[in-house]
């Protein structure tokens, strides 16, 4: 077993409370100082049905899940108990239990709640064999009687994770101060008599374990967020005060907060009849003056192209999110994947001009959705955030320091009636907001309303002021200009202090692993073990994928012997953009894949670089190895 | 200061103003019907009192679409259908805007239909208009969800076989506060309506009677027609819903046999627009959210605000 690593399973039925105990577990071991990353698992049932989440905790900074998990609390599906007469629920009673027992890791401990698995259960599963076999260590504990004789039968969670907290010897106290936060009354009486309880019996136990999580230290306050979380304080510090969407999972995490909040900061949240709606909602607002923002899953977001398209040719500054499950069509809700990456490079018509972002951890998502508002508005073009379900779902502790920023409520490449007044205006009156001359390519535009800046905002191939025109020469100089635009937008980002793209491991390493997205942080750990096993490999995770980040990608592919590229798809999509935007390297990238709707673990990847050295397949089934050109 | 002083400005206003100086020869066929709606739309603003800087048009695609190339004021010409969803959010952001919709009978009631039923549900306040020409126009004569049954096109060459839809009805069934039929061979009701609808504080609906002379030369040229509010015929109560009802049944069971109807059918002058009611709740700000912007105020930041519920 890892020693100083907590991998916590908490498994139930769906509806259970699985999420917000986790939340608050995971809460406890960072307010003790440990560094804490979660992980949902959930199926795509809103009642019912096996559901986990897991929390990883360490003194060191934790970035993946890891490998497996080594504490099991099984709770029991509540859901599972009582299936009506004639429902598909079958019998998935022991679910919680026997689903997980395959990654637990050897030496793991295992608390279950007798209270809902009867012995024949057990017998069924040979639990008793396998724990030896296995060097497991099984703690039965009626939980749910405890938590039957002092509130309700729903507070057994907090049972188990008093149970928890004395078999990791973590202390109590940082689990009841959670408590008292959160509730109040009879509520908050029961359940701290629940977790004391749990706690002391517990405690009673003979430990055979020695899974004893350290107490560790955090220079500063810490906050538990998730992806969603980031960009979605990260539009808010951005000044942004509309959005518009529709649910679709994973994307309704985003709109969800930011429907809550938005009014509490003088914005305006609009869910709307559908995608194309939202996004021609949120160019509205934001031809109208405001910050806006919309988006969606990958079905949303084709409906999305119209709109997507019209921002182009309008110049009116859009964000969107595109929040990626697995497809194609409505694929699997509550599974992550990488695969909408062409679709939303390439999605509408014509040779459209977008900004897209792929953010690699939370703080990414943070930073690059300020910075996605900042280029938007900027450039007069829509910028893209590009994520999954993984990332905008798991948690993790941050700095606070980390989110205390200057807000950003400059509209960009606006102008003022002042200014308007002092710029170029057609003989008419109208005011020439598509001016073709602007090095940058952008032209600057007034807002409906203002005295003197009249234009017309058009879909269509439009002149100086925005009236229709299929004269050639303006059609050139037009296109010209707004494709302008992404050069000046990657200069402008090449020349920051911070560059988007991380680089892992030591600078002259021999091989090379390239990703993108929420698989960079697994990626890295994985390096750091591959090196530690004698390998000479270094990774380099890309998070801005259009305008592609060309000279930085070119430099690291020309320092490697060889190359793998980790990404959650079938395709292989963004080694095929690496290679489209540089226009070589086929011959040096090969594809490590994933796509059964996991994100890859930390160990998987390591696996698949080792036995693609040696020419061969991983040993595991759920993956895809695909050499390089002429290999 | 404001940062849009042009709205809310009180002065004579010529309907001169609103003919661009730009490409002033409109593209539509000589005798389209669109060009009714843009001159009684340029009537219409000064008796609104709103100038071409605080008004905003938003049009969809179609020889309708044009509007706004034609109209002088900020123009939005957005896609197909998708006019009342730009249109809604600029108001939302800046209620200040004097905010009208046009678009096409394939426009508004074919590819845009759910937004329009959704539109009228909320009563955003904005001004739609429809211009009915029975037909596609812009993309040359092609069966459109008003054309009457039996109607033969190049893609229908047996004949729809499908009923027409019913936009009064099915506007009133929505929600429109608002809601007239008039016509472009009808001059002074046109404008009429037109001046009553924008000033309506909630969503108005007009079904904009329009002729295609180029595809659709069977249609009726809309005359004659009657004005139902000066026919003894017809006495309703443009307030009772029951009755709006039962008159715009009427009058669209008789535009497909040769008699047409216009006029107000429905007004609701209570029922508070869906700005109003955001407001109200404390859900939209009373300030114009777009104004906020331009003025030096504070920002607030999300580590001061949100922060702690995470620590
Ligand atoms: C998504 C999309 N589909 C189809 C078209 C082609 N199109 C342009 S105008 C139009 C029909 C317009 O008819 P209508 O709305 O009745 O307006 P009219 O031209 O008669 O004024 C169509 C189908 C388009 N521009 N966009
Ligand atoms: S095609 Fe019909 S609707 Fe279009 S401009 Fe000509 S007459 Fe008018």
């Amino acid at each position: 077993m890892t020693d100083q690593t907590l991998m916590w399973r908490i498994a139930g039925g769906s509806g259970d409370g699985i999420d917000s105990t986790s939340q608050n577990f995971a809460k406890a071991l960072m307010r003790s100082g440990l560094d804490v990353f979660t992980h949902r698992h959930y199926p795509s049932r809103i009642r019912g049905g096996h559901t986990y989440v897991e929390v990883r905790a360490a003194d060191q900074p934790v970035r993946s899940r890891g490998d497996g998990f080594n504490f099991l609390l099984a709770l029991g599906d509540s859901f599972a108990r009582s299936p009506q007469e004639g429902a598909y629920y079958g019998n998935e009673k022991v679910k919680p239990l026997a689903e997980n027992l395959d990654d637990l890791n050897e030496g793991g401990v295992v608390v279950y709640d007798t209270g809902f698995f009867e012995e024949e259960d057990i017998a069924e599963i040979r639990l008793e064999e396998r724990a030896q076999q296995e060097g497991w260590h099984v703690y039965p504990m009626d939980l749910r009687a405890l938590a039957r004789e002092h509130g309700r039968e729903v507070m057994r969670n907090t049972a188990g994770v008093g149970a928890t907290a004395a078999l990791v010897g973590k202390d109590v106290s940082y689990f009841e101060e959670l408590v008292e936060e959160a509730m109040s009354g009879e509520v908050m009486e029961a359940n701290l008599t629940i977790l004391e309880e749990a706690y002391e019996q517990a405690s009673e136990f003979e430990f055979t374990h020695d899974l004893r999580v350290p107490t560790g230290s955090h220079e500063t306050d810490q906050a538990l967020m998730s992806g969603s979380n980031a960009i979605a304080y990260a539009a808010l510090d951005s000044g942004c005060r509309f959005i518009a969407g529709y649910p679709m999972t994973p994307w309704t995490d985003v709109f969800t907060i930011m429907s809550q909040n938005l009014s509490d900061f003088g914005g305006i949240a609009e869910q709307v009849e559908d995608e194309i709606a939202a996004a021609a909602l949120a160019l509205g607002a934001s031809h109208a003056g405001v910050k806006a923002m919309s988006g969606s899953s990958g079905g949303g977001f084709a409906l999305m192209s119209e709109p997507l398209g019209l921002a182009e040719m309008t110049e009116t500054p859009l964000v969107l999110v595109e929040a990626m499950r697995a497809g194609p069509s409505t694929g699997m809700p509550t599974k992550t994947e990488q695969a909408d990456l062409e679709h939303v490079l390439y999605t509408s018509q014509g040779d459209s001009n977008r900004v897209v972002f792929a953010p690699g951890n939370l703080e990414e998502a943070y930073e690059q959705t300020r910075t996605a508002f900042q280029v938007a508005y900027d450039y007069q073009i829509p910028t893209i955030i590009l994520y999954d379900q993984k990332l905008g779902g798991e948690m993790r502790n941050v700095g606070v320091d980390f989110f205390d920023r200057e807000p950003d409520p400059s509209l960009g490449a606006t102008l003022t009636e002042e200014e308007i007044s002092e710029a170029a205006h057609h003989e008419s009156g109208k005011f020439e907001r598509f001016r073709h001359d602007p090095e940058n390519g952008v032209s600057p535009r007034s807002i409906p309303g203002q005295t003197g800046g009249r234009f017309l905002a058009s879909g269509n191939e439009h002149n100086t002021v925005g009236h229709i025109s299929e004269d050639p020469d303006n059609r050139k100089a037009q296109m010209d200009r707004r494709m302008r635009k992404l050069e000046h937008v990657r200069e402008e980002l090449d020349g920051r202090d911070q560059s988007h793209q991380t680089r892992h491991g030591p600078a002259d390493a021999e091989y090379g692993l390239l990703v993108w997205g929420s698989q960079q942080d697994t990626v890295f750990e994985a390096v750091d073990r591959l090196n530690a096993a004698g390998h000479d490999v270094k990774a380099l995770g890309v998070s801005d994928m259009l305008p592609y980040p060309e000279a930085e990608v070119r430099e690291f592919l020309e320092s490697v012997r060889e190359c793998v590229v980790v990404e959650m798809n079938a395709t292989g999509q963004f080694r095929g953009l690496t290679q489209k935007e540089l226009g070589q390297y086929g011959e040096k990238l090969s594809s490590l894949l994933k796509y059964d709707g996991e994100a890859f673990e930390p160990g998987e990847v390591v696996d698949g670089f080792e036995s693609s050295i040696d020419g061969g397949q991983p040993a595991a089934g759920n993956m895809k190895f695909v050499p390089a050109a002429g290999d | 200061m404001s940062a849009f002083t042009g709205i809310g400005e009180d002065r004579e206003i010529d309907q001169e103003e609103f003919t661009p100086g730009i490409e002033p020869q409109a593209t539509w066929c000589p005798g389209c019907g669109d060009f009714g709606v843009l001159k009684a739309l340029k009537g219409a603003m000064p008796e609104v009192g709103r100038t071409p800087d605080e008004t905003l048009l938003v049009t969809g695609i179609g020889c309708s679409g044009k509007l706004s190339s034609y109209f002088e004021s900020y123009g939005f010409h957005s896609i197909h259908g998708r006019a009342l969803p730009v249109a809604r959010a600029a108001k939302l952001a800046n209620p200040g805007l004097e905010v009208i919709a046009a678009g096409g009978d394939g426009d508004g009631y074919g590819i845009g239909g759910n937004h329009f039923m959704h539109t009228a549900r909320e009563n955003h306040d904005i001004t739609y208009i429809v211009f009915n020409n029975e037909i596609f126009g812009l993309t040359k004569g092609q069966t459109s969800p008003t054309s009457p049954k039996g109607h033969k096109s190049k893609t229908q060459p047996h004949g729809s076989a499908k009923d027409p839809v019913r936009p009064m009805s099915l506007s009133l069934a929505s929600g429109a506060s608002y809601i007239a039929r008039t016509a472009a061979v009808n001059p002074r009701q046109a404008q009429e309506v037109l001046v009553e609808a924008i000033q309506h504080d909630g969503f108005a609906h007009i079904d904009f009677l329009t002729q295609c002379p180029t595809w659709n030369k069977d249609a009726k040229e809309y005359v004659p027609y009657t004005d139902v509010q000066d026919s003894e015929e017809f006495e309703f109560d443009t307030g009772d819903r029951r009755e709006a009802a039962e008159a715009m049944y009427e009058a669209e069971s008789r535009l497909y046999e040769g008699e047409v109807l216009t006029g107000r059918f429905y007004h609701d002058p209570d029922r508070p627009s869906y700005g109003e009611e955001k407001r109200a709740q404390g859900d939209v700000p009373e300030e114009p959210v777009a104004e906020r912007y331009f003025g030096d105020g504070e920002w607030e930041r999300t580590a001061d605000e949100l922060i702690d519920r995470h620590t």
